[in-house]
């Protein structure tokens, strides 16, 4: 098991250097504006501009830029300075991860919840109205863009342009220790919308998961020693269904944690998805590097403990 | 003769599906005194095991319904409401069945599998529960408990797992056991030895076993009462010896010459049955065998036979049209290995009469009507 652990992690950093080469890439083969001109600002000289492409180091080799790149990183633990304002990438992504936390935990919560009550509630409800109902809602839920269904929850309910003025509307984001109250309440319509898809997609998941699940021979074993049908239902019909749930779980909670590049922007909150957003308009190369990197460690880890999990949730899997 | 443990009187199980209504049993009856076992044997879709799901309210799903009584302990069973029969599921009566690997949950120990059995009948503390576990693990021939008990399914054997399967529904010490095909997914070897240990178990624990197989086989070694059912139904019923002695169906004659044996000649072939099992939904006219049977008559097309004490006063019954003499005759011929002319020459001798059943068709009206005393006089006395 250790080696298993030391062997994946070992992947996941050539994986990392991998993705960071592939930002480069990306950055430098395709068009996009020269941050030199953008920095340098309208009318400046030819000398200018050669000066800040000089200074940003935009003159050298690509692969020369990438050997900096991460010599920095290692030996310094620098990930760069963001061409216009000039901070550091990395305060700037620790200025920004708590938004993208409390609105990935927030919403992470609300959608398992409400996933798998409703996909357990379907699954034992099989066939009935209840469950045609619910999986109809779900339906609808995952066809939603999640764009479309922030604004439409920003006109229905948000103080300033909404029809009934009840939730903080976009760009109210108050940090948790600021003021737990406007923390949370500023977060209310995010987490729905972000939970809102998730939650779908997690009750049809365990819905069909469990139906399955209940069809075993061991379930029909359990009652026939007598348990009661709430425990044939939670600890041995829930138990083998929940694992493809944790998979994806601790996939999507990985994701977002990279940032929720559409919630946040569409609520104007200061979290990594908007940094991000905001850095690829710009061209500001260095801080887009940055959330990449950021976004692609939480997948990578998310995976190894995903898999790690795997281990204790079914003792059949063993790793060597 | 005592009460017996369990008595299944005029029991109809049918469910509703988008094909039509299948008829899974048919108005069967049958006892099982305590401390003894009762084989049931037929093919896949006989019946055989909806019965026995039946005895414990497991058929209990929506689309299904199910009629008669199932007497055990002086209350029917199949009018208990479902927390009562609860209690008695694992407890009084407890079952296995036929692949150990997917009956037991593949994510909990086996020894929290076991606990987990006791504590559903009995406050049993953990410990002594585990205790309790490794105990059982040791009567039914698990070799170091101790080790085994704290493993999961997938490391056991498949013999193992059914030998784990079997210490968790002795947990509750059970009156009743009931084995639904317990050998059909094992070696042939591990096959012997667990009838072997239920019947050990049977001895030591004095309690009665009602075994479900399609293999005559299986019964022969272990089973004081034999029913062979077919459709739904209960064809013939007798002891062991009579069964494999005297058999009357022509289904047990099929069942009994598609086995091979050590003691028949090399060159003596087996007889598969012709056909396939019919459906349960739309069911032959008259005796549900004819299609299949090599002995049908005109009139058994039309008939349906009802379950017959052989000779009067006989607890050997069966269902069939064709004469008690001519049945005798034809299965003397076919021991002495006449071909199949010859003895569908003798069966053409029965004016193929025999006993219709009272009730003609398996309406629920009918099957009411019919007086409780008719299943009871079929039953052994």
């Amino acid at each position: 098991m250790t080696t298993y652990i030391i062997r994946r992690v070992l992947w996941g950093v050539v994986l990392i250097i991998l993705v960071s080469a592939l930002t480069f890439l990306f950055f430098n083969v395709f068009p996009s504006a020269d941050p030199a001109i953008l920095r340098a600002g309208r009318n400046s000289s030819p000398q200018t501009i050669a000066f800040i492409r000089h200074e940003l180091g935009l003159d050298k080799p690509v692969y020369t830029q990438f050997y900096v790149y991460m010599k920095n990183i290692i030996l310094h633990f620098d990930f760069g300075y963001s061409y216009y304002s000039g901070a550091p990438v990395l305060s700037l992504i620790k200025d920004r991860l708590p938004a993208t936390l409390s609105l990935t935990a927030g919403a992470a919560i609300l959608w398992l919840v409400a996933g798998i009550t409703i996909g357990i509630i379907s699954a034992i409800k099989r066939g009935t109205l209840l469950d045609r109902s619910a999986m109809g809602i779900a339906l609808v839920f995952v066809s939603m863009p999640v764009f479309w269904f922030g604004i439409v929850l920003l006109f229905l309910f948000s103080k300033d342009i909404g029809r009934f003025h009840i939730f903080p509307g976009a760009a109210s984001y108050v940090g948790l220790t600021d003021s737990p109250v406007h923390w949370f309440t500023s977060l209310i319509l995010p987490w729905v919308v972000l939970a809102g898809t998730s939650a779908a997609i997690y009750s049809r998941l365990l819905r069909g998961s469990l139906i399955e699940a209940m069809g075993e021979d061991y379930i029909r074993t359990a009652r026939a020693k007598g348990l009661r049908e709430r425990r044939v239902i939670f600890r041995h019909g829930v138990r083998s269904a929940i694992t493809p749930v944790v998979t994806i779980f601790g996939l999507d909670v990985g994701t977002l944690l990279g940032g929720a590049v559409i919630t946040e922007t569409v609520f104007d909150i200061p979290g990594i998805g908007r940094l991000n957003y905001d850095a690829i308009i710009t061209s500001d190369f260095p801080i887009v590097q940055g959330t990449v990197l950021l976004a692609a460690l939480f997948i990578i880890v998310a995976n190894i403990i995903v898999d790690i999990s795997y281990a204790y949730l079914d003792p059949r899997v063993r790793y060597s | 003769m005592s009460e017996p443990l369990l008595s299944v009187e005029d029991l109809r199980v049918s469910f509703r599906t988008d094909d039509g209504v299948v008829h899974a049993v048919d108005g069967i009856s049958y006892q099982v005194q305590e401390g003894k076992t009762l084989g049931i044997v037929g093919e896949s879709g006989s019946g055989k095991t909806v019965s026995s799901l039946t005895t414990l309210g497991l058929t209990r799903t929506r689309g299904s319904q199910i009629e008669g009584r199932i007497m055990f302990g002086g209350e029917d069973l199949v009018a208990m409401p479902d927390d009562q029969l609860r209690k008695i599921r694992g407890n009084g009566i407890a079952m296995i069945f036929q692949d150990p690997l997917s009956a037991l949950h593949p994510f909990y120990t086996v020894g929290w599998q076991l606990v987990e059995a006791m504590r559903s009948h009995r406050s049993i503390s953990r410990s002594a529960g585990r205790k309790r576990a490794v105990e059982l693990l040791h009567l039914v021939g698990i070799p170091d408990p101790e080790r085994r008990v704290n493993q999961h399914p997938h490391e056991f054997s498949g013999g193992m797992r059914q030998r784990a399967m079997i210490a968790m529904a002795l947990a509750n010490e059970p009156k009743l056991l009931i084995a639904d095909e317990p050998t059909t997914a094992l070696d042939v070897t591990v096959q012997a030895q667990i009838l072997a240990l239920l019947e050990d178990l049977q001895k030591r624990l004095g309690m009665a076993i009602i075994i479900i197989t399609h293999d005559l086989g299986v019964v022969a070694e272990i089973a004081d009462d034999i029913a062979v059912m077919y459709a739904g139904r209960i064809v013939e019923r007798g002891t062991a010896h009579e069964i494999f002695k005297q058999p009357q169906h022509p289904y047990t004659w099929g069942l009994l010459k598609s086995i091979p044996r050590l003691d028949s000649p090399r060159d003596e072939e087996l007889v598969p049955i012709s056909g396939r099992p019919p459906s349960l939904i739309n069911r032959p006219s008259g005796c549900h065998f004819h299609p299949r049977c090599p002995y049908v008559q005109e009139s058994h097309r039309q008939i349906d036979p009802r379950l017959e004490p052989v000779a009067p006063g006989q607890a050997h019954s069966v269902a069939c049209l064709l004469e008690p003499p001519v049945r005798e005759r034809i299965w003397s011929g076919l021991r002495e290995g006449r071909d199949l002319e010859a003895l569908q020459r003798i069966a053409a001798t029965s004016n193929g009469r025999g006993v219709p059943r009272e009730s003609g068709t398996a309406a629920p009206a009918a099957a009411a009507s019919t007086p409780p005393g008719a299943g009871a006089s079929e039953g052994t006395s």
